[in-house]
């Protein structure tokens, strides 16, 4: 199984959110996000969710990982 | 406090303290203007002489300590920047000229509107147009690149600068110059001013306010988030000002206004349009430079530059309507904001994938 993973570290706003977006078109299934600050990881949760995936949150020193499963 | 309730408890307060703000004393329908208060403050530090707009206003000062102490409360201080620097700092002169061309931010844009000023309506539809044609460039690609990790002296350095404003306003106010009459002399109180500001900045950070923000992820992701609390100012702040007998709905007597349709269309949707590539308005942008983002510090000294070109040159509106030279102006920084948007949309998908996406085999 393939896992896609969206590094959008550094990004600023809403860049994060599209990139996760985009990703999620060719990766329906899924994928994994990272980013490294509290808005990013805010914004792409709730986009997440409200695109009806689930969302798992795991810390990675300064950066969050953001599991997005259906 | 998070989520939904924060951001409308914050878009409320904002509101309610914006209507008294004026109420004790700011200009009419400027409780808060990020764009006019720092262009107050270039003027009260010499950098324009137009002298009816020269103030240092307390509500910025509170705004960054604020915005300062609730990033560095919740840990989400952090130096960091690199993101095309001098592209923003032309960005938020451009923001700057186009505000002032209409004469406000979009959250002074907001507080219009509460205020019956149908001039602001005008406003927002040039600036949701401007935030469409930005959204346009961020679907094809359009980035800045990444920020990185600073020195965390780096993030100290703007709210320390903003630190020392304030005590020269507090110690030695005769360095400063001030406006003896015209909006830079209609001021609230200076302590009131000031905790203003900083209940307005802790509270914005929390809750990433911010007036672009609203618009542009109700078009893109069909997210309310954002934009609920840009209605909450809005209705709060309406509310209010009919309380205080400070709603007075019309195009013509509006305080701090004109009339031309088309230049204060014109003028938000360049400020809408430079804001998207920002990835913030004016307000989130100088809440973003107190919790170290170093794009945002250099952002908001272009609005500061902005500001004082803008006097200095008479590319600013008055009540009397837009100058040739703000027209000229306004027309340029359309064709430099579109260069700007053209010349950093990432190559192509492929390109975009190489570099943001990498794929894994588990």
């Amino acid at each position: 199984m393939k896992l896609c993973k969206v590094d959008a570290r550094g990004r600023s706003c809403p860049e994060p959110v599209l990139m996760t977006k985009k990703a999620l078109q060719n990766n329906p299934e899924g994928l994994e996000v990272l980013v490294d600050n509290l808005t990013a990881k805010e914004n792409v949760t709730r986009f997440a969710k409200n695109s009806g995936y689930q969302v798992e949150v795991s810390e990675n020193g300064s950066d969050y990982i953001l599991n997005i499963r259906k | 406090m998070d989520g939904k309730k924060g951001i409308i408890f914050t878009g409320a307060v904002v509101g309610i303290i914006a209507v008294l703000l004026v109420k004790f004393g700011n200009p009419g329908n400027m409780g808060f203007c990020i764009a006019c208060f720092i262009r107050d403050i270039a003027g009260a530090l010499g950098l324009h002489s137009a002298g009816v707009v020269q103030y240092v206003r307390p509500e910025i000062i509170g705004l960054v300590l604020g915005a300062f102490f609730m990033s560095v409360a919740g840990k989400e201080f952090s130096a960091k920047g690199g993101s095309a620097p001098f592209t923003r700092f032309v960005l938020g002169f451009i923001v700057m000229v186009g505000a002032l061309m209409f004469l406000g931010c979009p959250l002074r844009m907001i507080l219009r509107i509460a205020g019956g000023d149908l001039n602001a309506i005008v406003g927002l539809i040039g600036f949701a147009v401007g935030i469409y044609i930005g959204i346009i460039f961020l679907n094809k690609g359009f980035s800045l690149k990444r920020t990185y990790k600073l020195p965390e002296f780096e993030g100290y350095l703007f709210p320390g600068i903003i630190v020392v404003l304030f005590v020269l306003l507090l110690a030695v106010p005769s360095i400063l110059i001030f406006s003896q009459e015209g909006p830079g002399a209609a001021r609230a109180p200076l302590l009131m001013s000031l905790v203003a500001g900083l209940i307005v900045g802790a509270l914005a950070q929390r809750t990433r306010l911010c007036t672009v923000g609203g618009i542009r992820d109700l078009i893109l992701f069909k997210d309310w988030h954002l934009i609920s609390g840009f209605i909450a100012i809005l209705a709060t702040a309406l509310i209010g000002n009919v309380l205080f007998g400070q709603f007075k709905l019309g195009f013509t007597g509006q305080p701090i206004a004109h009339t031309d349709g088309l230049w204060n269309f014109l003028g938000m949707a360049l400020a809408g349009f430079g804001s998207v590539l920002l990835g913030g308005c004016p307000l989130r942008q100088l809440i973003l430079a107190s919790e170290g983002n170093i794009d945002s510090v250099i952002t908001v000294m272009g609005l500061t530059f902005g500001a004082a070109f803008a006097h200095n040159f008479k590319l600013a509106s008055s009540g009397n309507g837009p100058t040739p030279n703000g027209q000229i102006a306004v027309i340029l920084g359309f064709i430099v904001v579109l260069a700007i948007a053209y010349f950093n949309i990432e190559k192509s998908e492929n390109v975009e994938l190489k570099d943001g996406v990498e794929i894994e085999t588990m």
